[in-house]
């Protein structure tokens, strides 16, 4: 990244890659990873249909050749249409073997559909079969430097309702959506095990860096090579490795939730490009009114961000922690 | 008193009664006592057990981010309620 040493002013060009020398650098990590450091025969990936896990499947690929690579489709009966039809669209361009198997059954077998109505009826009796729901974080401020939540229901016939999470069922209903990670990440692991595979993580920085996933969910595997990258970087790179353009054109989606939610809508309500650069200043003691200046935000709005940044990482640091031990 | 009964949950909940150093006056966010989670928790506490309806405009620092700030929030509701 030029000028990173002396730099107190920030441009996005600190954000561009060389994708020709990135993509050398990734496979030969990945290749040594698998095959030396994990001892396995090649890789599952968990794709999605998003950018993360395409341009992770797109390097294993690379790395480890076609013919090593399996790609996990695992929808669930409230994904996005799209996703399937998306996740085998990478599958194809990447010419790996695809396996499709719909969570639900499994996510049934939980409970978790029966006891996600329950709560939700419980704080919106109105919500019924048909409707579908979200969970929806408030915007902060410098009058409120946390988040609250609300869940949102919007019926068949569009009516919305929304009602504020007390913090007893948004943990219940966090624990239940948990169940879809770990219920993908648990058949990733068991496709790993069957094929004497390693498993590939596809958090980006963004996500790794603020502990944006599910403990021993969408946060576990064996490696992880685009962790160290920002999403406008991904997009580069998922370009340079020639994915199709329904991908690399595809805005990000959480897809957690039966009621449509952009990623960004949990993400300091930021498109991810402002986001990147909030991030790239804080965590590189960039000036909040250089990064404001460059993005089109208020400098006091980008210090608050960069105030949430740092809280949130210190706060979730315990989901990147390995098991604590007393010293012998 | 509200504010000895709000200090009681915060060193219990968060704290696990250690909390030698847990000032009246302290931010709970900045000083990463709470997360988000943990403000709702005390707006649950102090829902139920003062019998108020914290609105969601009033979710501020202001309001939440310190114990004399809550026990003083408590008290104003109590009183326009009251």
């Amino acid at each position: 990244m030029p000028g990173k040493e002396h730099m107190n002013e920030f441009s996005y060009d600190v954000l561009k890659l060389d994708y020709e020398k990135e993509t050398a650098r990734l496979t030969a990590f990945i290749s040594e990873a698998v095959a030396r450091r994990l001892r396995k025969h090649g890789a599952v990936v968990g794709i999605s249909g998003g950018i993360d896990s395409s341009v992770t499947a797109a390097l294993c690929v690379r790395a480890l050749g076609p013919d090593k690579v399996v790609g996990l489709l695992m929808p669930e009966k409230d994904s996005h249409p799209d996703t399937l039809k998306l996740s085998r669209l990478v599958g194809e361009s990447l010419g790996i073997r695809t396996i499709h198997r719909e969570i639900t059954p499994i996510l049934a077998g939980l409970g978790f559909y029966d006891e996600m109505t329950s709560c939700i009826q419980e704080l919106i009796p109105e919500y019924a079969d048909g409707w579908k729901w979200k969970i929806s974080a408030s915007d902060v401020s410098e009058e409120r430097i946390f988040s609250f939540f609300w869940l949102v229901v919007q019926s068949p016939r569009g009516e919305i309702i929304r009602k504020r999470l007390p913090a007893d069922r948004l943990l219940h209903m966090i624990a239940l959506s948990n169940f879809k990670q770990r219920t993908r990440k648990m058949l990733e692991y068991h496709y790993a095990d069957r094929f004497n595979y390693a498993v590939a993580g596809t958090s980006n920085l963004l996500e790794s860096d603020q502990g944006f996933f599910v403990k021993l969910g969408d946060g576990a595997g064996d490696f992880k090579p685009i962790a160290h990258l920002y999403k406008m970087q991904i997009y580069q790179l998922g370009k340079y490795l020639g994915l199709p353009e329904a991908i690399t054109q595809r805005k990000p989606t959480a897809d957690i939730h039966p009621l449509s939610q952009g990623q960004d809508e949990f993400f300091f309500g930021l498109p991810y490009e402002q986001l990147d650069a909030c991030l790239y200043g804080e965590k590189n003691g960039i000036p909040a009114e250089s990064v404001a200046r460059v993005i089109g935000l208020d400098a006091d709005r980008v210090s608050l961000i960069y105030r949430q940044l740092a809280h949130r990482r210190i706060t979730n640091e315990y989901l990147s922690l390995p098991p604590l031990y007393p010293e012998r | 008193m509200i504010k000895d009964e709000v200090r009681k949950f915060i060193l219990e909940k968060f704290l696990f009664n250690c909390g030698d150093q847990l000032d009246d006056e302290m931010s709970l966010i900045d000083t990463n006592t709470v997360d988000s989670v943990g403000i709702l928790e005390i707006v649950g506490f102090i829902e139920n057990r003062f019998r108020i309806k914290v609105e969601d405009e009033e979710l501020t620092a202001e309001n939440l981010d310190s114990i004399n700030k809550i026990a003083k929030f408590v008290e104003r509701k109590l009183g326009t309620q009251g």
